[in-house]
């Protein structure tokens, strides 16, 4: 098995992962360096205009609100943010490329040296076979389980996307095979901040993990929608390996074409089993570009050019270089939304959510907005009972609905209602879950809901201890089953009074007189 | 400083140039001439003088995010060799181009 | 009847704007000035009578209605063909773009159509503005008017000998190491190199982005400083255009040169090669501002003796970057039969691109590469810094700084085809400009004894201070008061003027038999 063979092969080695994320910054209006408008899709080249087509002549002024969001992108991940920086010509031909230069940065990003936090829990974590030494070490923190590790950024850059190519006549449209391309320019321009982790990510679920991590983070500043489908969001990877102990680093591939989260984390690990074989068998890691087949479930080598790349960088000289100050930075810092670990940790703190509920909560922005939401309604004190419905009942109706917290018909107020009506004692949990998918189905209220059925649970001890006598009056033979042994009856006779009581018998209560009579 | 044929035919390659054998041995010659009376350069003290970032004083020249009319697909492609289907038409990348 | 391709631009707009002549027939006149001699001088690649003709229509309707028009209403003007403009082709004298045609206007280009301009043609150019002869043009050279076995000087030749012979009052090139400048200086027109910035470069092909500027072409310094005027201000498309605001330039150019501090440069003049004649039309010119009050002194400017070396790696350097765009995708001459993408760049553009611009995509191209940057690229930056730390140091003695605008008259066609260095050295003196971003104009000062040919003053100013080396420029106009028609064009008047005496002769005749 797939997951046997990594566990085997980083026993003997270490993996040494960096990922750079491109995020188109969909939150912009338009393009990086012209006023075309920024949009997934449409007809080939009808958001064009002479600079993102590269005309002779045309010129690229930038846009002032992709450098805000790439600064804010900065400040979310605690980068310093460069006082004087440019833009600098980043040299070479591809039929996508309408300048066959992309004007990107090089020696002075708008944002460095940063840092993520990356929670890795549930089996994944089990990938760090040394996370025992590295927690005693204070590398990371948490326990065996569960564990934190911080990974640090390197840079995030601001520059454009290139256009968009699509090979006709060669297998499942790969360029390989192909008759000719064709070149669509729409999506050329668009503004793309390039991200660059420090190699500090040692498994494949850690990077699974800091990549979902980096898009929450995202979303909550509202940068950019994060789809990795539409190619808004896409992740490389730079993987090698050394042996255990070993200090040098390996020669390291580049891995591309991995278009999910899982994706990610199956490419890294077939990634490492597979230079972990090379090395075994007394081979040499080729330092190459690897492409994802998500079919085969392999990477392969592409076809690689005949020498490293030389981008002849050079400042681009038809922009000027932007030097920031503290102040204006500070007030795009007011600008900061709540970021999720500050959010989880609010929750934690203010609402005494465990720490598990918290992480699920605030593992999607208008999820943990909806669960504020409701929490407001229900009240602080019931916050945990929110809780458990929020990441129940209601994010299964969400999944099965394929919905955002943000369109189900189920509004933070109503959920509000069917939480104090059961944590009230009003309605049985099951009582609750059957009001809830009446919400859904009529988009009634649910107190609504409750007087149309006749659903009030039935509390009163009086009124249950008359049901319990009959039905135990009913059944005596089962009733002597009981008393000589056989306490699983038990649930026998809850049965019988629910039965009786058409369900709306307060199963606490009902336990409790059955227990009473019984003996 | 003399450059080589080698550094020529590389240099054409990065250029995206065909240059024929002829042209490789002339512009190893031409270059060189060039290149020699530049060397002036390298004589100059500059060690601690900042490069021309920009000639004018100027920093921050940015625009508002705010759409702009562009072209329409018509003159998008007005001057184009070869289309198909509203896009640019290339022959096949394998054997060719860069990638990054 | 006076020849309307006498009359300087501003003469022909207050004509127009009086209603004395009509925009259609100073059209007219300057299509048959063109007719009549640009078979000889080729200065146009297009010409453009449709769109001359319409805006003239506008103009003469707006006349006759007592409608507001533009402060060039009526002006024959000419653009280089490598500024876009809708309804043109813009080839940039190169094969590589031959059939391209503008689907957008370059800023400077639309304000002075906008301005009241009447657009004649596309003018002839050195191949992407690569050289100081215009012998660089894929589509053959332009012949000076002063003698048509001479070159006009480049890379902007073809706008400079518009202007010269008549065939437009304005015409707009651009400068990157003198290519405004020189032209102007070997076809006896005024021609203006603004500060970097001042004027808009969106449209304009680009070559060195951190040297170009567009300008204007002239007869007289009044004429470009109207140009000037027009076309300047601040680009929402140009991320490098200033926002200083723009003066009015023509006001002012006569109040003369007393007490101005005007230095001479002699450490450029001390670069060999000047020949005799421009040195000492050079210095009588000196001499001539001192006898109009001026306080003329010497200064140094030490590291400009190296912008020719910096020049040709940044401007290279720039322009291989700038020119990888040409890749048969987008527009442009794609090979036949590419078999792939790689043989249709290479083929692509070693069949568009002439050998100029091959000598200088490698150069750049080489000096950008790994390994060459900080020795190359690198290192011309840092003289670029000190060159204008010398012209900032030099502005504070002196309000203008003053050199010949090239080293010699016009020179042979061919005669410097076998060396491309030693048509570098024409730019000797007007590349450091372009390093700094600093203005200069050049206001021709003399015609050479010998030859009759003319020769250039280049007057420098500090940045945006385009009023005061105007003002020079005049001053020096006004005292020479030269009389700049090339022979060419005295042989055409003459031709004319015989021809209209006969047909006065003729119809004296008829009327003294009938």
């Amino acid at each position: 098995m797939a997951a046997d063979r990594l566990t085997d092969v980083m026993e003997r080695y270490e993996a040494v992962i960096g990922l750079e994320i491109h995020t188109e910054i969909t939150a912009s209006r338009t393009k990086m360096f012209c006023g075309c408008p920024v949009a997934f899709g449409g007809e080939p080249n009808t958001r064009v205009c002479p600079v993102c087509l590269g005309m002779p002549g045309a010129l690229p002024v930038p846009n002032e609100a992709a450098i805000e969001w790439t600064v804010l992108a900065g400040l979310a991940t605690e980068c310093d943010i460069a006082l004087w920086s440019q833009f600098h010509r980043k040299q070479y031909f591809y039929p996508d490329m309408p300048k066959d230069y992309q004007i990107s940065q090089y020696d002075l990003p708008f944002c460095s040296d940063g840092r993520v936090s990356v929670e890795v829990d549930g089996p994944g974590a089990a990938e760090r076979l040394d996370r025992g030494h590295a927690l005693e070490s204070g590398l990371l923190t948490g326990d065996a389980e569960a564990y934190t590790t911080v990974i640090g950024i390197t840079r995030i850059h601001l520059e454009e996307d290139t256009g968009k190519m699509v090979h006709v006549g060669g297998a499942e449209g790969r360029i390989a095979g192909a008759d000719y391309s064709l070149v669509d320019f729409n999506r050329a321009g668009t503004p793309l901040m390039e991200l660059v982790t420090e190699p500090d990510i040692r498994t494949p679920e850690e990077a699974r993990r800091f990549a979902q991590k980096l898009r929450q983070i995202w979303l909550a500043l509202g940068v950019s929608d994060c789809s990795m489908e539409e190619g808004s969001l896409r992740v490389d990877a730079n993987v090698s390996i050394r042996p255990r102990g070993a200090t040098g680093l390996g020669t390291k591939t580049e891995v591309k074409n991995m278009n999910s989260f899982k994706s990610l984390h199956d490419a890294l690990a077939y990634e490492i089993v597979r230079q972990a074989e090379v090395l075994d068998a007394g081979g040499v890691i080729q330092q190459e570009t690897r492409h994802w087949d998500v079919g085969a479930k392999r990477t392969s080598a592409l076809r690689s050019k005949e020498e490293a790349h030389d981008y002849r960088y050079f400042p681009e000289p038809d922009m000027v270089p932007f030097q920031f100050t503290e102040e204006w930075i500070a007030a795009l810092a007011g600008r900061l939304p709540e970021l999720p670990d500050a959010r989880k940790a609010r929750f934690v703190a203010e609402l005494g959510l465990p720490a598990q509920d918290a992480v699920v909560l605030t593992s999607d922005t208008a999820l943990a907005t909806y669960f504020e939401d409701a929490v407001a309604a229900a009240g602080a004190e019931r916050a945990k009972a929110v809780a458990n419905w929020v990441t129940g009942e209601f994010a299964a109706h969400l999944n099965a609905a394929g919905i955002g917290a943000d369109a189900s018909p189920v509004t933070p107020g109503a959920l509000a209602e069917i939480v104090e009506l059961v944590d009230g004692g009003t309605l049985s949990a099951r009582q609750g879950r059957e009001v809830f998918s009446a919400v859904i189905e009529t988009g009634m209220a649910p107190s609504a809901i409750v007087e149309q059925r006749g659903m009030r649970q039935v509390s009163d001890s009086a009124a249950i201890e008359a049901v319990v006598d009959r039905v135990l009056a009913a059944n005596p033979d089962e009733v002597a089953r009981y008393r000589d042994g056989k306490t699983g009856l038990m649930g026998f006779f809850v049965g019988q009074v629910m039965k009786e009581m058409r369900g709306q018998a307060n199963p606490g209560v009902v336990n409790d007189v059955l227990r009473a009579r019984l003996g | 400083m003399p450059i080589s044929e080698s550094d020529v035919r590389h240099v054409a390659m990065l250029a995206r140039l065909a240059l024929s054998d002829e042209q490789v041995t002339q512009l190893t010659e031409e270059l060189g001439a060039i290149l020699g009376h530049i060397d002036e350069l390298q004589h100059l003290d500059l060690a601690d003088v900042q490069p021309t970032a920009h000639p004018l004083d100027m920093t921050n020249v940015m625009r508002p995010d705010e759409v702009r009319p562009g072209l329409t697909r018509e003159d998008a492609l007005a001057n184009a060799p070869q289309t198909e289907d509203g896009a640019f038409v290339v022959p096949p990348i394998v054997g060719g181009g860069d990638d990054a | 009847m006076i020849d309307l391709n006498t009359l300087t631009a501003r003469e022909v707009r207050d004509r127009v704007v009086a209603g004395d002549v009509s925009a259609r027939e100073v059209a007219e006149a300057a299509f048959g000035r063109i007719e009549a001699v640009d078979a000889s001088v080729h200065a146009f690649l297009e010409l453009t009578p449709e769109i001359a003709y319409e805006a003239a229509g506008r103009i003469d309707a707006a006349v006759a209605a007592g409608e507001p028009v533009g402060p060039l209403a009526g002006v024959p003007v000419a653009l280089k063909d490598n500024m876009n403009l809708v309804g043109t082709h813009t080839t940039a004298g190169s094969k590589i773009l031959g059939p391209y045609r503008s689907v957008y206007d370059c800023t400077a280009a639309r304000r002075l159509l906008d301005a009241g301009g009447m657009l004649v043609g596309k003018c002839n150019l050195d191949e992407f503005a690569f050289g100081s002869s215009t012998e660089n043009s894929a589509y053959g050279p332009t012949h000076n008017p002063w003698d048509l076995s001479r070159v006009p000087g480049g890379s902007s030749g073809g706008s400079a000998a518009a202007v010269s012979a008549g065939m437009a009052a304005i015409a707009l090139g651009s400068d990157t190491g003198g290519s405004i400048r020189q032209p102007g200086a070997l076809t006896g027109t005024v021609a203006l190199k603004p500060t970097y910035g001042r004027v808009s470069r969106y449209g304009v092909i680009a070559f060195g982005s951190s040297l170009d500027q567009i300008g204007p072409f002239g007869k007289s310094v009044e004429d470009c400083a109207l140009a000037l005027e027009a076309i300047a201000g601040k680009d929402p498309l140009d991320a490098t255009s200033a926002a200083e605001p723009v003066r009015s330039y023509a006001a002012g150019l006569g109040e003369g040169v007393e007490g101005l501090r005007v230095g001479i440069v002699s450490d450029l003049l001390d670069v060999e090669g000047c020949a005799p004649e421009v040195r000492a039309a050079f210095y009588a010119a000196a001499e001539t501002f001192a006898s109009l009050g001026a306080e003329v002194g010497e200064v140094r400017l030490p590291t400009a003796r190296h912008g020719l070396a910096a020049y040709y790696i940044i401007g290279p350097a720039e322009a291989s970057s700038n020119l990888a765009r040409f890749d048969g995708i987008r527009y442009g001459h794609r090979a036949a039969d590419a078999t792939d993408v790689l043989d249709l760049y290479t083929r692509s553009r070693a069949e568009g691109f002439g050998p100029e611009t091959i000598r200088r995509v490698m150069l750049g191209t080489y000096a950008l590469s790994a390994g060459y940057y900080d020795a190359y690229y690198g290192q011309a930056q840092k003289a670029r810094t000190r060159i204008i730390d010398d012209y900032r140091a030099a502005f504070e003695h002196f309000d203008v700084l003053i050199t010949p605008t090239a080293p010699s008259v016009a020179f042979k066609l061919g005669e410097k085809a076998d060396d491309p260095y030693a048509m570098y050295l024409s730019d000797v003196y007007t590349i450091p400009v372009n390093l700094a971003g600093v203005c200069a104009v050049s206001v021709p000062c003399a015609l050479d004894e010998a030859s009759g040919l003319p020769i250039g003053l280049q007057i420098t100013g500090d940045y945006f201070d385009e009023a005061t080396i105007l003002r020079a420029a005049a001053a020096i106009e006004a005292e020479r008061a030269l009389d700049l028609t090339p022979p060419l064009v005295t042989e055409l008047l003459d031709a004319q003027a015989a021809e209209a005496g006969m047909a006065a002769q003729r119809d004296a005749a008829l009327r003294a038999e009938g």
